[in-house]
């Protein structure tokens, strides 16, 4: 289930509560988040829409550890991130945050094997078992006989897998997207989404996703619209 | 892959550029290369040069002679346990760019005076035997492709005349930074050819037995002929090399400012470089602190690759002045001694590890401190 309302009192894997963020630039501050409130569960695939500059991508990044909010509290899986400093905070986000940014996902001198390897390479895994992993990515993700090209070398779409993959590769706890399809055209985006769609409903998977799109929207379980800082539920995108 | 191929990984971009910056490495580090070599060949001699042995020369000028009778004399002093003497001949052989070192030697102390030249004992015999033999060093031997029982023909300048000569013995360093570029025959030889210089010689060694009196022994070496047509100047055979090098002006100071230019060039260069690969970089490098690539370590690796260019670069700058040097000395009998010491091969790669680092460090701090949201924002 998902609930905006932070009376929630589960055990959801994602609890957000009394999330402010302000940022400050100069003697102008913006309140971009106020108040805001989230309960995700496990395997749930949930849709963030809004306008351009409404928070959606801070409430991401704060939620994958990447920033710190101003006040409130981020819960993920029983850990406080919130309360994680530094070092910690990276470990954190390493083990249980998989991150599909729009742009600049690939290293483009690495391939896509070697990208998908990357986190692998903070891990004890050996190269053996590290090969393993990355295979059964790419192969979810329906690329094994692209892995040993550079990222110049797929098309757009087939470089968001391979983002994917890498997401996936070191089985974290949930994914973040932000704006998975916003470079991509209509095709190539709609194989992202069923590829989302799928590690959901066959790997359990749960999914934030931000989008402009409705169609893209439309594959999620659930969209909340972020307006004025804080998360409206709105009624199912339905596809047409 | 691992933590190593990750850092090589990015040798595959911006080729172009780390070759350039490589190159720029190299041709700095074969300038430091020659640069050492020359500052070696005027100041080696002075650190190699014996604080036994002095240099008793006319108090008026190297050039003017000093009494045969002063050898008798010098012998009597305390301390001294050996006396020789030579002279510069200052002959023409073939052409007058062909330079070298002559000197009319002592053949009863010369040999003694001066261990760190290594002659094969039947070679110095054959030499001693023949009034007009002669011996040269290994590089004056090499360099004109003589061979034993060679004759040499030199044309004087202070002794009138063509004076002929056997290549009786080749003479070898101990070290590599010893002289293998002169040439000797016998004062005999010399003195029988010309009057010039008939009862005199153009200066004395002398050897003490305990260097730590080399100050005083000097002092009462010009003591006791003080006051006399032929009056003394006497040194370590160290000071009298320094002072001898002097003549040419304030070298040190001109290779040092020369060199100091080309690495403030070389760092410059460098380290614009590596700071626009890093700011183009920054996505990227967003990217890996998302997957959890800590601060730490990609200070780490933008140092590493700084250093990898350094260390290419120099070592390819380096290898190339050793191999040039190994060709000989190129002014033709300036810098006789022309070699790459392994300490400055060492000094020249220690320099690049600095620039490198020198180099490295901002852009490196910079990604350390980068913020993943700022990375991550478009611009
Ligand atoms: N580091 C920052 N400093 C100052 N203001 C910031 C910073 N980051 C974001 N903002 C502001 O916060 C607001 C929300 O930004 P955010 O990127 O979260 O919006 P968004 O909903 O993701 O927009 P978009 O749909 O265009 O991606 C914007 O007004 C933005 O200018
Ligand atoms: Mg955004």
């Amino acid at each position: 289930m998902v609930h905006v309302n932070g009376d929630n009192k589960s055990d959801s894997l994602i609890q957000v509560r009394s999330l402010f963020k302000t940022y400050t630039r100069g003697n102008e501050s913006i309140e971009v988040l106020k108040n805001l409130n989230l309960d995700i569960d496990r395997g749930e695939f949930v849709a963030f829409m809004g306008p351009s500059g409404s928070g959606k991508t801070t409430l991401l990044n704060l939620i994958g550890g990447l920033d710190l909010p101003t006040s409130g509290s981020i819960v993920v899986d029983n850990d406080e991130i919130t309360g994680i400093s530094g070092s910690k905070l990276t470990d954190w986000r390493a083990r249980h945050v998989g991150f599909i940014f729009q742009l600049y996902n690939l290293i483009p001198v690495l391939t896509a094997f070697q990208n998908v390897e990357l986190p692998l390479l903070l891990t004890g895994l050996s190269k053996a078992q590290r090969r393993d992993h990355v295979e059964a990515a790419l192969s979810i993700v329906g690329l094994e006989d692209r892995m040993h090209h550079f990222p110049r070398q797929l098309s757009g779409g087939q470089e968001q897998r391979t983002a994917i993959a890498r997401a996936i590769v070191s089985d974290p706890t949930f994914l973040l997207c932000d704006e998975p399809t916003g470079d991509l055209d209509r095709t190539s985006a709609n194989e992202i989404l069923e590829l989302l769609s799928r590690l959901v409903e066959d790997f359990n998977k749960t999914i934030l996703m931000v989008t402009h799109d409705p169609a893209a929207a439309c594959q999620a379980h659930i969209t909340l619209h972020l307006e004025k800082g804080v998360l409206i539920e709105s009624s199912k995108v339905v596809c047409e | 892959m691992n933590a190593v191929s990750l850092i090589l990984m990015n040798f595959r971009r911006k080729r172009i550029r780390k070759i350039l910056t490589v190159c720029s490495f190299a041709v700095a580090l074969f300038l430091f290369g020659i640069l050492a070599i020359i500052y070696d060949a005027f100041y080696l001699p002075i650190e190699i040069a014996g604080a036994d042995r002095l240099v008793v020369q006319n108090k008026i000028s190297l050039i003017m002679p000093l009494p045969y009778s002063y050898r008798g004399k010098l012998k009597q002093i305390d301390g001294i346990d050996l006396v020789s003497y030579g002279s510069w001949f200052g002959g023409v052989y073939q052409d007058e760019r062909n330079f070298f070192v002559q000197f009319a030697v002592d053949t009863e102390t010369w040999n003694d005076m001066f261990p760190e030249f290594i002659i094969p004992p039947e070679q110095w015999k054959a030499f001693v035997e023949d009034r007009q033999g002669c011996i040269a060093g290994q590089n004056l031997v090499e360099r004109y492709g003589w061979k034993i029982g060679d004759r040499i023909p030199l044309k004087g300048t202070i002794h009138q005349g063509i004076w002929e000569f056997n290549l009786r013995g080749v003479f070898q360093g101990k070290r590599a930074s010893d002289d293998t570029s002169q040439f000797w025959f016998q004062y005999k030889y010399l003195d029988e050819k010309s009057d010039l210089m008939r009862g005199y010689v153009g200066w004395y060694y002398v050897h003490v037995s305990d260097p730590g009196r080399a100050e005083a022994i000097s002092d009462e070496i010009d003591d006791m002929f003080a006051n006399s047509p032929y009056e003394t100047v006497t040194e370590t055979e160290k000071a009298w090399t320094a002072a001898f090098i002097r003549q040419f002006g304030n070298i040190k100071v001109l290779l040092m400012s020369v060199g100091g230019v080309v690495f403030f060039t070389l760092l410059l260069i460098t380290g614009s470089n590596m700071a626009m690969s890093i700011r183009e970089r920054t996505g990227e490098i967003g990217i890996m602190k998302t997957l959890g690539f800590g601060g730490k370590r990609i200070l780490f690796m933008v140092l590493a690759e700084s250093l990898i260019i350094a260390l290419a670069g120099g070592g390819i700058g380096l290898f190339m002045a050793k191999l040039f040097a190994m060709q000989g000395d190129p002014t033709g009998g300036f810098l006789p001694v022309f070699y790459l010491s392994s300490r400055n091969i060492l000094l020249g790669l220690s320099i690049s590890v600095l620039i490198g680092l020198a180099a490295g460090i901002i852009p490196a701090v910079q990604s350390m401190r980068l913020r993943i949201v700022d990375a991550l924002r478009r611009v």
